[in-house]
């Protein structure tokens, strides 16, 4: 058997449904929002800023500073836990890594830019659709960037590549599947964050590569589309 | 810390009835909105606008058991986080002392109101009842968390609906349609003092210059529920007298919102 038909009746390469906006939060220094499916994702900026305590500064350059939280009623399961678990600290330390390539820091020495980012909704997908907001709302911060980052996750259900796997596929009873998300600087095309759980031939992976940068170039056109919807109305 | 010039220019202001944005001293910041159900993952949910302050608040409910001391009574339990994404003040870490003020001040409402029978939350007595877990988590802070989450709580009671129940276990997936067993709507509305004048719904600015605040909860019968005095100036009798009416008659006004 194959999987021959999406649960929701999507194609095997479209997402699910997206939106996207910035300036959400008015007391950020830049902020956005950026919904995928059920998935919901916050992002606020503040910085650069005062880094505390002293002995986290770095003289030669600022850092970046990335949390990602599920809010206690996020899950359609039981209540989550306040407080952070290990699950979060490592997509907080992975989404850092998919942002730092497009920032330049150099400019603010010993400072921080933080970069919350908060769940209150979610059905798979969570940590690329708070990527995306995060790198919106560094954007709307008016950071200087050499391009946004992008992602989403693309799987493996059975013999299938499926982009942007929502729950019922990451759980597909009896079959292989695997899930991969990728975070990717659309201009360059070059992947900032991948990760992968499941079973996949190499082959597969290419695939699946090729088709999320394919998605990710849609998604890209809705976080620009976003930004400037902000100066809509504003001479160019 | 407040710079003293503007305090002394807030207070200059209030004493010929204005406020920094054009206010009067007992009027709250509009729009005031009530968004219901805006969590899908959550059994009850609702966004709450104060002007630019925005509070989210989700109910997840549980069943666990009672304890020993009224083993037929379920309970409600609230949570408060004050998400650093708020509030450029607001740190990581564990609940502050803040956040812990705001969650019990929400909390002794709706308990000592009764509003929720928590006799109703029983499923069986000694062994299972329902557990009511209501989160607080602020989106934007741009003052007067207390009167926002207080209203974001109580439309989330009024949202919520519990879930379908299987050989005792719960099944988050499908929601029933049987509301939960809220008899009465108690409200909290905070009074401020700043020097000599009294205003409710304080912006960013105003609540570095407050002297003294009385949270007043009430229910629609007018009857007072709950009461918490902050900051660091005390309070006359007579003074604690107009607050609680300031904040009974405020009461009747946001409770409109619902």
């Amino acid at each position: 058997m194959t999987y021959k038909q999406r649960i929701d009746n999507r194609g095997f390469d479209e997402t699910r449904p997206i939106e996207a906006k910035v300036g959400v939060i008015p007391r950020a220094d830049g902020s956005a929002y950026f919904k995928i499916g059920n998935t919901v994702a916050f992002a606020a900026v503040y910085g650069p800023r005062n880094l505390h305590p002293k002995f986290l500064q770095d003289p030669t350059k600022g850092i970046l500073r990335c949390n990602y939280n599920m809010m206690p009623f996020s899950s359609s399961g039981e209540r989550v836990r306040p407080g952070g678990s290990r699950r979060s600290k490592e997509i907080s330390l992975v989404t850092v890594k998919a942002l730092l390539p497009v920032l330049d820091l150099q400019e603010y020495p010993n400072s921080v830019v933080d970069v919350f980012i908060e769940l209150p909704q979610t059905e798979a997908g969570s940590r690329c659709a708070g990527i995306c907001a995060a790198s919106m709302a560094l954007a709307d911060a008016g950071l200087l960037m050499k391009d946004l980052v992008a992602a989403v996750s693309v799987g493996r259900v059975d013999d299938k590549i499926v982009v942007d796997l929502d729950y019922n596929e990451e759980s597909y009873p009896g079959v292989p599947v695997a899930d991969i998300p990728i975070a990717m600087m659309p201009s360059s095309g070059k992947v900032t964050l991948l990760q992968m759980d499941g079973e996949v031939t190499k082959e597969m992976l290419m695939e699946a590569l090729e088709k999320g940068k394919k998605a990710l170039m849609d998604i890209y056109e809705v976080q620009r589309k976003a930004l400037k919807e902000k100066y809509h109305g504003v001479d160019e | 810390m407040m710079h003293a010039q503007l305090r002394s220019h807030i207070i200059r202001l209030l004493n010929t009835d204005m406020r920094l944005d054009g206010r009067k001293l007992t009027e709250y910041r509009q729009p005031i909105t009530v968004e219901y159900g805006a969590i899908r993952t959550a059994e009850g949910s609702a966004r709450v606008k104060i002007g630019e302050t925005e509070v989210l608040v989700g109910i997840k409910v549980e069943i666990g058991e009672p304890y020993p001391d009224n083993p037929d009574e379920g309970t409600i339990i609230v949570g408060a986080e004050l998400l650093p994404l708020s509030n450029p003040d607001f740190e990581l870490g564990p609940p502050s002392i803040q956040a812990v003020e705001l969650a019990r001040v929400v909390d002794r409402g709706i308990r000592e109101s009764k509003a929720v029978n928590f006799k109703k939350l029983c499923i069986k007595a000694g062994e299972k009842v329902w557990l009511i877990l209501i989160d607080i988590c602020p989106m934007n802070d741009a003052g007067n968390l207390f009167d926002a989450a207080s209203l974001a709580a109580l439309a989330a009671l009024k949202d919520a609906r519990f879930p379908a129940v299987e050989n005792d276990k719960i099944d988050y997936k499908k929601k029933t349609d049987q509301k939960l067993p809220l008899e009465r709507y108690p409200l909290a509305i905070t009074v401020c003092k700043i020097g000599d004048k009294f205003i409710v719904d304080p912006d960013t600015e105003e609540e570095k210059a407050i002297d003294a605040r009385l949270t007043v909860a009430s229910t629609e019968d007018g009857h007072l529920c709950a009461l918490q005095k902050g900051e660091d100036f005390p309070l006359t009798i007579n003074e604690i007298s107009q607050m609680i009416d300031i904040g009974m008659e405020k009461a009747k006004e946001l409770r409109k919102f619902l």
